[in-house]
C-alpha cells in the first residue's frame, strides 16, 4: 500500500541561544491545529505496532483518531485509562525508543509524533475544570511509599476503584524525581503539581515529610492498611571513588539538581545556596548528565563539558537531549575517563582524564572501553558534577529485614510485583534500578491491579 | 506544619525549641537528627535531636543563630508554626557495650549529648559528662546534666565557671587516671578533632557526631559525604556518628565551608549586616 507522504510536524522550540539562559520550557508543544494535523498522519494500523512499544499500553491509534475529530477530552479519557500522567509522559518518555520506533511511518516520512500529541492532550486535560467523580468506596486502605511516577500511578489506579490511598513522601513536596530530578525546562513543576491536585480530588491523601522506615515503619503501615506499595525509587548517587572526589565543588547530579529544581536555588533570593561554576565538567552521558550540564549552562557557566568514557553511539541519553545539549553549546569529551580530581585549598580546579578506546564487546554487547597508555590530559574545572547513575535507597530495607533484595540493593518481587513480604508490593526504580519514568508508571499500574485482585475489588 | 510548643533562650543567640512532631517523637532514639524548613521558601537544615518525649509528642532541638535560616527561626515564638519537620534521620548511637563512658560536649554540642546521658542513666550506666564553652553564659543544660551525669565537669575558656581551659584539659586528667573505655564528643569540628587527637594517644575508643552540610538527609544528595577510614561515607545514612579516629578531619572541615560565600550574602539580606 502506498502511503501519501506527509512529513512529521516538528515540535516548536525556544531558540537555543535564548533558552540556554532561562529555565522556561524548551519544547513549546503543538497548538490545536497542528495536533489535529499530526494525529491525522496516523494510518490506524490494524495491529497497532506502536502500542507494543508502550510500556503501559496506551491505546494510541484510538486516541489519535479522537484527536483528529477534535474530540480532545474523549482522547484524554482513552489515554488516562492506562496512563495517569499524560502531560508528563508526553514530555519525558523516550518515544523514539518506544511507540514511535514501532510506527510504520518511521522510515518513510517520520513516525507520528505520538509524544507531541499526547503532551497536547495531557495539557488540555489539566486545563479542564475538575469533575466530581462519584467513586463507590470499598472500605479498603492502601499505603503508597513515595510520590514519584510509580507511586502516583499506583495511587491513581487504586483511588479510581474506591480504595482509600495514603501516599507517604520523604520530601516536603510531592512528585519524587519529577520535581527534584527533572529540570523545569524539560518538565514544568506546575504540571506535576496539577497532576497531584487531580489525585487529591479523587481523595488520595498525601503525607509529606514522612520517611518510611524512619518516621513510620512498614510494620505500622501493614497494621493500618490492607496492602502497601513501595515506590521509593533509586535515589542514591554513585561516585567513582577516585582521588579528589570529596573536594568542594565536586557534587552529585542529585545534589546539584535537587538544590536547583526542588529548592529553587536558581531563583534570586532563594534561601538554599548553590555553587555557580564557570567552567563545569559533567561526568556521565545519561539523561541526568544532560540535565545537569544544561542546568549548569543556565546557571551562568561559561563552559560546560560532558566527559564520557565510551563513544557517541554508546551515550545512554535520549538523542533529543543530546541534540538539545549540543545546540545549547555543551561540549563533549568522549572516550575520556576521569582518573583524579585536582584542587587547591580544598576546592576543585581541574580534572585529569585518560583517553580511552573501545575494545571487544562485553557480555551486554557494549564495547568495553580500555585506557590508552600515557594519554592523560588535564581539563580545568571549577565545578565537577558526577552523573554516573543511582542505586536504590537502602533506608527502607535497613529498617525492615524481611524485605529481600538483589545484589544491587533492588527489591525482589514476584510476577504480581509482590515482595518477599505478604501484602507488600513494589515497583519502579526501587525494583529495577534507575530506569525511565514510564517503566515506573507501568509498574505502579501493574502493582495496583495486583492489589485490587488481592483485595477483591473489581 | 509543626508547632513550636515551647521556646526558651539558653544563651545569647541560642534557643531551645520544643516542637510538636508526634511521629518523630515516637520513633526516635539518641543520636538521631531531624531536618526542618522554617517557611515555604526555606532551606532544609539539619539539627541533632536534644530531647524527645513520646508521651507529649514533642522533639527538642537547640539552635544557634549562625546565618539566614537560623535567624529566621529565631523570629518565631511559642505557638508559631514552622513549615516542615522531618525525622528521625540517621542511625541511633548505642554505647551500651561500654561501661566507663565520658560524654564530652562543646558549645551547643553539649545539648546534643544530653539524650545520650539520659539514656545511659536510664540503663544504669551513668556516664561522666565534660562540658566546655567560651564562658559561663554559653554552658547549657546544666540542671539536666546534674540529674543524668555520673560526674559533671565544666571548663570555660575564661574560667568564669569550672576549670579555666578546654574540655581536653579535663579529659586528659581523667584519661591519665584510666577512667574511660569510651569517649563520645559532640561540638564544633575543631573541638571534636582535638578530643580525638588526645584519645588516640590513650587508645580509647571515641565516637563523634558529625553535622555536615546536607539537603535531603536520606542518602540522596551525597552532600554530607565524609572520608572515614579512607572510605566515603554519608553522614545522613551511615552516621551521623562515626569513629572519630577514622575521620579525615581536614576534608570534613573544608567541606563545611563549601557554601560560605553564598551564606554570607544571605545573612546580609536578612539583617542588613555585613560580615
Amino acid at each position: 500500500m502506498a502511503i501519501e507522504r506527509k512529513r512529521r510536524n516538528a515540535i516548536p522550540e525556544q531558540d537555543a541561544t535564548i533558552r540556554s539562559k532561562n529555565f522556561d520550557e524548551v519544547a513549546l508543544g503543538f497548538d490545536e491545529k497542528v495536533a489535529i494535523d499530526e494525529a491525522s498522519r496516523c494510518l490506524n494500523c490494524k495491529n497497532a505496532p506502536c502500542m507494543k512499544g508502550c510500556p503501559v499500553g496506551v491505546r494510541i491509534p484510538e486516541f489519535l483518531a479522537k484527536v483528529r475529530e477534535g474530540k480532545f477530552s474523549e482522547a484524554g479519557e482513552i489515554i488516562k485509562s492506562t496512563n495517569s500522567l499524560p502531560s508528563v509522559c508526553g514530555r519525558v518518555c523516550p518515544q523514539e525508543e518506544q511507540c514511535e520506533k514501532m510506527c510504520v511511518r518511521v522510515k518513510i516520512d517520520g513516525a507520528v509524533s505520538i509524544g507531541g500529541v499526547e503532551r497536547f492532550i495531557g495539557d488540555y486535560m489539566l486545563s479542564l475544570p475538575s469533575e466530581n467523580k462519584e467513586v463507590i468506596k470499598t472500605g479498603k486502605k492502601v499505603a503508597v511509599v513515595g510520590s514519584g511516577p510509580s507511586g502516583l500511578t499506583c495511587a491513581a489506579q487504586l483511588a479510581q476503584k474506591g480504595v482509600e490511598v495514603t501516599v507517604y513522601e520523604a520530601f516536603h513536596k510531592t512528585g519524587g524525581v519529577l520535581v527534584y530530578g527533572i529540570p523545569e525546562f524539560r518538565l514544568p513543576k506546575r504540571l506535576v503539581g496539577a497532576e497531584v491536585d487531580k489525585l487529591k480530588e479523587w481523595g488520595v491523601k498525601f503525607e509529606l515529610n514522612t520517611v518510611v522506615g524512619k518516621t513510620i515503619t512498614i510494620d505500622e503501615l501493614l497494621e493500618q492498611n490492607d496492602a502497601v506499595f513501595i515506590g521509593s525509587g533509586a535515589g542514591l548517587p554513585m561516585f567513582m571513588g577516585i582521588e579528589g572526589e570529596n573536594l568542594n565543588g565536586v557534587l552529585s547530579a542529585n545534589e546539584y539538581l535537587t538544590r536547583i529544581n526542588l529548592m529553587r536555588a536558581y531563583e534570586s533570593g532563594s534561601a538554599t545556596p548553590v555553587q555557580r561554576g564557570k567552567n563545569v565538567a559533567v561526568i556521565g552521558a545519561g539523561n541526568v548528565a544532560m540535565d545537569a550540564a544544561r542546568t549548569a549552562l543556565r546557571m551562568g557557566a561559561d563552559e560546560v563539558t560532558v566527559i564520557y568514557r565510551r563513544g557517541r553511539e554508546e551515550m545512554p541519553a535520549r538523542a533529543e537531549e543530546i541534540k538539545h545539549a549540543e545546540q545549547e553549546g555543551i561540549k563533549f569529551r568522549l572516550l575520556s575517563n576521569p582518573v583524579r580530581i585536582l584542587g587547591e585549598n580544598g576546592k576543585v580546579n581541574a580534572i585529569e582524564c585518560v583517553k580511552m578506546q573501545l575494545g571487544e564487546p562485553d557480555a551486554s554487547g557494549r564495547r568495553t572501553p580500555v585506557a590508552v597508555e600515557n594519554s592523560e590530559f588535564i581539563l580545568p574545572a571549577d565545578m565537577v558534577i558526577v552523573a554516573l547513575g543511582t542505586s536504590p535507597n537502602p533506608l527502607i530495607k535497613d529498617s525492615f529485614d524481611a524485605l529481600e533484595t538483589g545484589k544491587k540493593g533492588t527489591l525482589i518481587v514476584d510476577e504480581s510485583l509482590m515482595t518477599s513480604v505478604d501484602g507488600v508490593y513494589a515497583g519502579g526504580d526501587a525494583v529495577t534500578g534507575a530506569a525511565t519514568v514510564i517503566l515506573a508508571m507501568g509498574a505502579g499500574r501493574k502493582a495496583a491491579q495486583s492489589i485490587l485482585d488481592r483485595l477483591g475489588v473489581k | 506544619m509543626n508547632q513550636i510548643v515551647k521556646k526558651r533562650a539558653l544563651a545569647p543567640k541560642v534557643n531551645e525549641y520544643v516542637i510538636s512532631a508526634l511521629r518523630v517523637a515516637t520513633h526516635c532514639r539518641p543520636g538521631q537528627f531531624i531536618i526542618l524548613r522554617v517557611d515555604e521558601e526555606g532551606e532544609r537544615i539539619p539539627f541533632t535531636i536534644c530531647d524527645y518525649s513520646a508521651d507529649e509528642g514533642t522533639v527538642t532541638i537547640l539552635v544557634q543563630e549562625v546565618g539566614y535560616s537560623t535567624a529566621l527561626l529565631a523570629q518565631k515564638g511559642e505557638g508559631d508554626y514552622i513549615a516542615d519537620f522531618v525525622g528521625p534521620l540517621g542511625k541511633a548511637t548505642d554505647l551500651s557495650e561500654y561501661n566507663r563512658i565520658a560524654l564530652v560536649g562543646g558549645g551547643i554540642g553539649s545539648a546534643v549529648i544530653y539524650p545520650q546521658a539520659k539514656f545511659l542513666r536510664a540503663i544504669g550506666k551513668p556516664a561522666d559528662v565534660i562540658l566546655g564553652a567560651r564562658n559561663e553564659q554559653l554552658l547549657m543544660y546544666l540542671d539536666e546534666f546534674d540529674r543524668s551525669a555520673n560526674n559533671l565537669y565544666l571548663a570555660t575558656d575564661d574560667g568564669s565557671r569550672g576549670v579555666k581551659g578546654f574540655v581536653t584539659d579535663v579529659l586528659k586528667k581523667r584519661l591519665d587516671e584510666n577512667a574511660y573505655d569510651c569517649v563520645m564528643a559532640v561540638g564544633p569540628m575543631g573541638m571534636m578533632r582535638a578530643v580525638c587527637a588526645l584519645t588516640k594517644e590513650y587508645g580509647v575508643k571515641t565516637v563523634v557526631s558529625m553535622n555536615p552540610i546536607m539537603v535531603d538527609g536520606t542518602g540522596m544528595c551525597g552532600g554530607c559525604r565524609l572520608t572515614v577510614g579512607g572510605k566515603t561515607k554519608y553522614a545522613c545514612v551511615d552516621g551521623p556518628e562515626f569513629d572519630g579516629h577514622e575521620i579525615d578531619w581536614e576534608t570534613a572541615m573544608s567541606r563545611l565551608g563549601a557554601y560560605r560565600e553564598q551564606e554570607k550574602e544571605h545573612a546580609c539580606r536578612l539583617t542588613g549586616e555585613r560580615r
